[in-house]
């Protein structure tokens, strides 16, 4: 049986199964307190994600308030340049919050409202899933607090002033590397407390079931979205997909509804840091190994002992030791290509693109784009490339500048 | 019999209350745990519940994630723990030894060269924080192969429906989560325990201890009128973190003397 045979043969909208597994990945690795909320999201999402009026309310927000659809736009100078195929950047730049993030967060506040719960919680990286969780908190005068470690609160103070000026908390966590994952630990604390009222906003594909399927299926807006931009534009599919892997929401929301597309190549890219070879990165799809992180089975990066380790990335969005179970799935049978770019090669694919298109990418985002310029010259002129540019490049400038000696 | 059953059910017929006593393995300094198992079991503890230290426990509070930290600076791993477990069975073969911790180190480990390895070490049962029994099928078909108990936890949010469910997972005993919360957190109220705890009784002929937010005497005895038995942790932990710079003579005395304040508490029911 050939790879694409195999392809086309599986019901991928039957994954993950009824426990929350895709294959030997997913799950529901949690504290015995937590799995009665979990329990009620599942019953809860699974009553509305099929009911016409919470659709209806969700495509209304998605149209009226995030913007979309997010276009699909064509790189011709950038196309020139690379001299190979076309390429053209899904823009959830453009989307209110300015990244793909807020199409769960609009998601998973419309379930907390259908549940009565009057506060949310969300954990944060670069804070960009901070602001779009307080942002729909503002809209629907939800009591909002946010997690995020105490090293990133000090690495962006924008997003955290952002974050405050909406009505939102942010409380910075202080235990272990003081980072993502040290948000999430301390969100999952939040909630095991404040059960009964609170409703969790995970930000990306992963911790427990239902969290990876009800994400990916609010993220999939971008992939059926760019489907149907692509046959109307192009007159056709794409030949390859790129997007940047973290948690990895952006990615699943663009590949999910190409993936029975036998002829559609997927490449999900990793953040290399200062390169594979060094340690000093965040890759687990290229170099870890499966594990149980945030309540969820999936590739880590850990140690001979099973301790999680310290990631580097020079994108904070894509620091973040675990990925999503469904791309551990997909990386296991081969429908998705994982691939890495180093911290060097995403700086310079943010320039690039910003000079030539115009169009300033986040530095997650610009590591897919890093990728694009390997991939775009080794396709020929017909072929078509849809890259995921997930975010705008604003909430990065002061990075960018730092690198380059500059106070701005 | 295992060693648990054996232990729990010769307190059960001598009408005392059980105590669980947890440390982590390690903390503050790796000298300092083996002298405060000794001095836990001197003061009177029924069983040891030792923490394998974890990068991130997810369902700690403040002390014993700082438990935890402390203990990973010295590089303590499930199979350092293992070891520990090992020298502590040189002297004694009776008080019963219980792993708490995380799923992961047990996942790297391997889950068929863990359990045998826990069993050749002395451990008695293990209590898997983030592996509820939906998850922990195939390391539970371990854990009986090698004699060893598979402790869970039921939580304020437990159904009775998915408690029978745990219950016919479980041995050795139950521990009953008092609070909904992290360990060691200040909100016990004793009222919500009796309650929750006249269902669970009456599913089960295990041992039900409870724990999570127990502090003091008064707490644990208030508490062990309503249950088989009490868990204290926090209370302990803090104290260990305390003294980092006192000998391991000093911690296992401290240590020993919450432990037999507790004790005496819970005899006095």
């Amino acid at each position: 049986m050939s790879n694409t045979e195999q392809f086309s043969a599986i019901d991928y909208s039957a994954f993950p199964n009824a426990e929350g597994h895709f294959g030997p990945y997913g799950g529901r690795f949690v504290s015995e307190t937590l799995i009665y909320a979990l329990d009620e999201l599942e019953s809860i999402y699974f009553k509305l994600k099929d009911d016409p009026g919470f659709q209806a309310e969700f495509d209304k927000d998605m149209a009226h308030y995030v913007g979309r659809p997010s276009p699909l736009y064509l790189a011709e100078r950038w196309t020139r340049e690379l001299g190979g195929a076309q390429i053209y950047l899904k823009r959830e730049d453009l989307n209110h919050t300015g990244a793909h993030k807020v199409n769960n967060t609009i998601g998973q506040a419309l379930l907390a409202k259908f549940t009565g719960k009057s506060r949310v919680i969300a954990e944060t990286g670069a804070g960009q899933h901070g602001v779009a969780t307080a942002t729909v908190a503002a809209r629907l005068g939800l009591k909002c607090r946010v997690y995020m470690g105490a090293e990133d609160v000090k690495r962006q103070a924008l997003n955290v002033y952002r974050m405050k000026l909406l009505g939102a908390e942010v409380f910075p966590v202080t235990s272990g590397s003081r980072t993502l994952k040290d948000a999430m630990n301390e969100a999952m604390r939040d909630w095991a407390t404040n059960v009964d009222d609170t409703f969790y906003i995970i930000g990306t594909v992963a911790g427990p079931h239902p969290y990876p399927q009800l994400v990916r299926d609010f993220q999939s807006i971008i992939g059926r979205e760019a489907r149907r931009q692509c046959l109307e534009q192009a007159g056709r599919l794409p030949d390859a997909l790129v997007a940047c892997v973290g948690g990895g929401s952006n990615a699943i929301g663009l590949f999910h509804p190409f993936l029975t597309d036998e002829s559609v190549k997927m490449y999900g890219v990793e953040a290399g840091g200062l390169g594979i070879e060094t340690g000093k990165h965040a890759a687990p799809l290229n170099k870890g190994i499966p594990g149980v992180l945030h309540g969820n089975r999936t590739y880590l990066m850990e140690d001979e002992n099973g301790q999680i380790i310290e990631t580097h990335s020079v994108s904070a969005g894509l620091d973040y030791p675990g990925v999503g179970p469904e791309h551990s799935w997909l990386k296991d049978i081969g429908r998705v290509n994982y691939v890495a770019i180093n911290d060097d090669e995403a700086l310079a694919a943010f320039r690039k693109v910003t000079k030539t298109e115009g169009i300033m990418p986040a530095l997650e985002s610009s590591h897919a784009l890093a990728y694009v310029e390997k991939l775009a010259p080794t396709m020929s002129k017909d072929q078509i490339i849809i890259a995921n540019l997930s975010g705008r490049g604003d909430k990065d400038i002061l990075t960018v500048a730092g690198l380059d000696g500059i106070t701005v | 019999m295992s060693r648990i059953s054996q232990h729990l059910s010769q307190a059960k017929t001598a009408g005392k209350k059980i105590l669980v006593a947890y440390v982590v393995n390690g903390d503050p300094y790796p000298q300092a745990t083996l002298p405060t198992l000794h001095a836990m079991v001197e003061q009177g503890v029924d069983v040891i519940e030792l923490g394998v230290p974890f990068s991130d426990p997810m369902a700690e509070g403040p002390v014993i994630q700082k438990g935890h930290e402390r203990a990973l600076e010295h590089h303590i791993s499930l199979r350092g723990t293992l070891e520990l477990v090992k020298q502590f069975r040189t002297t004694n073969n009776t008080t019963p030894v219980v792993l708490m911790g995380y799923a992961n180190p047990v996942e790297r480990f391997g889950y068929a060269e863990f359990a045998k390895a826990a069993a050749d070490a002395g451990v008695d049962g293990l209590l898997t924080v983030d592996l509820p029994p939906e998850e922990v099928v195939v390391l539970k078909g371990e854990l009986d192969a090698n004699g060893l108990d598979n402790i869970f936890l039921l939580a304020p949010t437990t159904t009775l429906e998915r408690a029978q469910k745990i219950a016919a997972y479980a041995s050795g005993f139950l521990y009953y989560v008092s609070l909904k919360g992290v360990t060691g957190a200040g909100h016990l109220d004793v009222n919500a325990v009796k309650e929750k705890l006249a269902g669970f009784g009456q599913l089960t002929d295990l041992p039900v201890c409870v724990g999570f937010g127990i502090k003091d005497p008064e707490t644990a005895k208030a508490v062990a009128v309503l249950a088989d038995g009490v868990v204290v942790g926090s209370v302990l932990v803090e104290k260990m973190g305390s003294m980092a710079d006192k000998s391991a003579t000093d911690i296992a005395a401290a240590v020993g003397d919450i432990v037999g304040s507790i004790r005496v508490a819970i005899d006095s029911i």
